[in-house]
This record gives C-alpha cells, structure tokens and sequence, in this order.
C-alpha cells in the first residue's frame, strides 16, 4: 500500500514504523487526496480517531494525527500531517461522519480549523470560553477568569 | 376510478412527513440533570409531536482535563487517574493504559499476570454490564432487573475489594504486570462466583427476553445499519449488534486472549433489543473466558522488569483495547521524559454517543430513553 501511494504522490509522503505500529507523515498539501484514497480505494472505513500535538518550538506548531482502520483488511494506519498555528485543514466528515466530533474536539483544544466542517464550534469546553488547554502554553491551573465569574458567580473555579 | 390528482390517499392521509393541526415544530430541552441521560448529558430534542425530527447532544458537563493532567504527571502517577474515565470499568481502563505504556517501553507482562488480568477485566465486563442492564431496564420501566443485578455486581465488587482494596476505581494494574499477588483463596472465590452467577444470567432473561412490555419497547427501536455504525466510528456490542462480527479481542488480540476459547456474539437487525440480547449472550461468554483463566492460571512472577523511574524513548504508541463498551484506545506520544508529552484517550462512549441522533430520528421521545439506555454511556468517559 505504501509503496502504491509513495508511487503516486513521490516525496510527499514518508513512511514510518515504530513499534510495531505503521504510520506516515504526509504533506500538507496532499492530505484531501490522501485521505479520500486511504477510504476509497485502500478500504479504511473507520476513523478510529483524530488528535493533535502541539510544538511550540517547532515553526510548523501542530502536528494533526488520524487513526484509521480498515475492517475487511483488519489493519491500522496513522496519518500525521504537521501544519502551522493558524492554519486550517479540510474536514473529514464528507469522508468518515463520525470525524464530525472528533474534529470539534481537536477545534476545542487546539484551536485547529477544519473548512467545510457542518458546524465548527466547542464541543466540552462552554462556547464563550478564552483559550485552548491542550496548546503547552496553556498553563494546567490556568482558567478563563472572566467566563467563570460571569457565568458562575465566583471569584476563581480553583 | 377517482383522480389521483384530486383526491389524497389514505396513505398520505396517516404519512408522518406531515404536520396536521397547525402544530409547529417544538424543540425541548432533555437533561443536563435527568436521571435517564445516566450522568449529566443534556439533548435538545426537536419534535413534531411526539416524533423526533433531530436532535443534538450538548456534552462536557463532567470535563475533568484528564488529557492535560497526564501531561503533568508521571507514567505511573497518571494510573490511578484513568479509573475515572469510565468508571464502571476501571479495570479495564488501566487494562489499556498500561499495556500502551508497556508497548511504548517495550516490555510484557509475565503469563501469571497477564491470566490475573484477564479475570479482572473480564468480570469487570459482566459488572459494566449488570450496571447497564439494571440502569437500563430501569429507564423503560422495569425495575426488578435493576435489584437482580446490582445484588449479584456487589459479588464481583467484593473480589475486588479483597485483591485490591477497592471496589469502583480499583487501580489493580501497575506498568508490568501486579503490584499484588492475588490473596488466598481466589481461585476458589472466581470460580465459586461463576456457578452463582451462570444461573442468573437465566434469571436476568427470564424477566426480559418473552416479556411482551421489554420486547415491544425495544424491537425495532433505534435501529442502526452495519454501514452506518462504521461510518459513525461506532464500536462495541452496539455494532455487533448490528450484524458486524469485530471484536478486539479476536480481531487484533491483546493481552492473552488468544489462548481462550470464546465466541463473538452479533445480532443482525441492530435494535434495541439485538443489543440486549448481544450483550446478554457477552456475559456468557465472559464466564467462559474467566473458567478457562483460572483453570489454567499459571505460577510465576507477576511484575516485569521495569525501571522505577519509567522514561520511554521518544515514540509514540496506539493501542486500542476491546473495553466492556467499545475500542477503547490510547495514543502515547513520548520525548524521553518522565512525563508523556502527549496523552490522547479515545473513548468508544464518545463515539457511540454520536450516533444518537441517527438513531433517534423518526421514533418517539420515549424511545429517546431507551436509545441512550442501549448506547450504555458513561458521561465520565464521554467528557474526561
């Protein structure tokens, strides 16, 4: 499968095996189609889940990871793509529905994105809320002071 | 011969796409505090009549930031934490988290532990059923089911309480095997819990599976395809319920699994009552799986060399286990620390949750209940 996609798409895509465990570093610009092929044409019809890391040191911050199996091949792959902060990505949901949450969450704590996603908004955390806590610079303690004295009617939530 | 252009049908007449008597649409509010969203989920219902026309899940209430905690702790101190995700299957939550530890410093448990896990977890399945079967019925209106089993739970809690100390949030895993030898008599207390219980698994049906009430509540409410259940990423009895024989454990084995001999139980019309029956049919096989472990527990150590102060090389791991709810996976990435960079718990209640709305639309409110009651949710994992 590697082989046919690298044969495809040439250096935007290198292949990686830690573990045990396969998974491929995409570029950006090919994920649509990478995506699209992975479900289409290589049969992974479940997307197991969508999550992101955040590098702050790194110019390219986030790397936006996609966990897929495929059920009549019984296999998993892992496509990791990195992005900058600020940058959007093409929504899933057309492809996999149940990428629909998973990317509100991904939005929620991160602050990634996805274009064309039916309704982009929070998903845990309250709509008003400042901040994306699973970013580093996030503090483990820190909290949206205003949104909680606003709404309820405390001085802090600690 | 009447015009078809003139006169309506009888079948028009009584078609449910239409709205009679000037009754508008009607959007109401479920929860977050009702005792049959099973925690605090709030659903915006809208309604035509009595009929779901869509509805939306408003999550979070129980956002604890487990994801960020484990950033800040240890390997080992993050434990006890994922305990309280899905609290009615703390065992099997470590179960996942200490095997992805372990892949991620790669080192195996020993066979003894690996046998002790595997009776751990797979009583803690029958108890996160018996929860979900008491809670559920309870929902649609049978209440006696809900005493039947939480009586025989409280016999699992007890084996809990003497391996480890506690009943709900057990903690009974460490990364590399047990901390605890099991105690004396255990064996003895597992199978003797077996012969009480494979009788009231009979009980349980005998109140259910011909009662007309239960049968009509549940045949052909919520209904969900094969296809639609992968779609949605839905795992678990739910999609086994719905005709797709995939099990983790089969499917890509963990633990020791592979040296049991068990069956992967489906339904085929993905109903309310196919996910009873399957999860029914899941408690037999768990008790298969639990004789055959203790018949066979091995002697030998129970803890895997592992360095006290646990500092993987940097990767990053994803494993997944068949929890009594769905794929339970974690996704570890490390960069050499003490302290995961990156912890990411994918949860099946989440997933499943969204198919709720599929499920629900074009039945009646009341139906609404026994949907969520059949997703078997726990908020905790939902929001972590």
């Amino acid at each position: 499968m590697i082989a046919r996609l690298k044969g495809n798409y040439g250096s935007g895509i290198e292949a990686l095996t830690y573990a045990g465990q396969n998974y491929m570093l995409v570029d950006r610009s090919l994920i649509p189609e990478i995506l699209q092929v992975l479900r289409n044409e290589e049969q992974f019809d479940y997307c197991v889940d969508i999550t992101a890391v955040h590098y702050p040191a790194r110019e390219k911050q986030f790397d936006v990871v996609w966990v897929l199996y495929s059920h009549p091949r019984n296999e998993r792959v892992r496509v990791k793509t990195q992005i900058l902060d600020g940058a959007t990505l093409p929504s899933s949901v057309p492809i996999w529905p149940g990428a629909n949450w998973l990317e509100r969450e991904v939005f929620d704590m991160f602050g990634i994105k996805f274009e064309g996603h039916p309704d982009m908004k929070r998903i845990l955390l309250p709509e008003g809320w400042k901040g994306h806590p699973l970013r580093k610079d996030y503090g483990i303690l820190q909290q949206d002071n205003e949104w909680v004295q606003i709404n309820l009617g405390i001085e802090s939530g600690q | 011969m009447t015009d078809p252009n003139t006169t309506l049908s009888p079948l028009e007449l009584g078609s449910h796409d239409k709205t009679y008597l000037d009754a508008n649409e009607l959007v109401i509010n479920m929860g977050p505090q009702h005792p049959a969203t099973h925690g605090v989920l709030r659903v915006i219902l809208r309604l035509d009549g009595e009929k779901v026309l869509g509805l939306e899940c408003v999550i979070g209430y129980l956002h604890r930031g487990v994801e960020k905690i484990g950033e800040h702790r240890t390997y080992t101190m993050f434990n006890p934490y994922v305990d309280r995700m899905d609290y009615v299957a703390a065992v099997s939550n470590g179960l996942g988290y200490c095997e992805t530890v372990e892949k991620l410093l790669n080192v195996e448990a020993p066979p003894r532990a690996q046998h002790v896990r595997v009776i751990l977890t797979e009583l803690n399945r029958i108890a996160s059923h018996q929860l979900w079967l008491g809670t559920h019925a309870l929902d649609i209106g049978a209440i006696t089911p809900l005493f039947y089993t939480f009586r025989d739970r409280e016999e699992i809690l007890k084996i809990y309480e003497k391996y480890c100390g506690a009943r709900l949030t057990t903690h009974a895993f460490r990364i590399g095997g047990l901390q605890y030898e099991t105690y004396t008599g255990f064996e003895k207390e597992v199978t003797n819990f077996l012969t009480f219980f494979r009788p009231k698994i009979d009980e349980y049906e005998e109140l259910l599976t011909t009662n007309r009430i239960w049968v009509e509540r549940t045949k052909n409410v919520g209904k969900i395809s094969a296809q639609d259940c992968i779609a949605l990423g839905v795992s678990g009895p739910v999609l086994r319920a719905s005709g797709v024989k995939w099990d983790l454990r089969k499917a890509q084995p963990y633990a020791n699994y592979k040296n049991f001999d068990f069956e992967i139980p489906i339904g085929q019309n993905g109903d309310t009552y196919d996910r009873y029956l399957v999860r029914m049919a899941e408690m037999r096989q768990s008790v298969r799986i639990i004789q055959q472990a203790v018949d066979a527990l091995p002697e030998g150590p129970i803890m895997a060399k592992v360095p006290k102060v646990m500092k993987p090389a940097a990767g990053e791991v994803y494993h997944s286990i068949e929890a009594p709810k769905g794929e339970l996976g974690y996704f570890i990435v490390s960069d050499g620390s003490t302290q995961p960079y990156r912890l990411r718990v994918r949860p099946p209640s989440f997933a499943n949750l969204q198919a709720l709305d599929a499920m629900c639309r074009g039945q009646l409110v009341a139906d609404v209940i026994a949907v969520i009651g059949t997703l078997d949710i726990v908020l905790g994992e939902v929001d972590r």
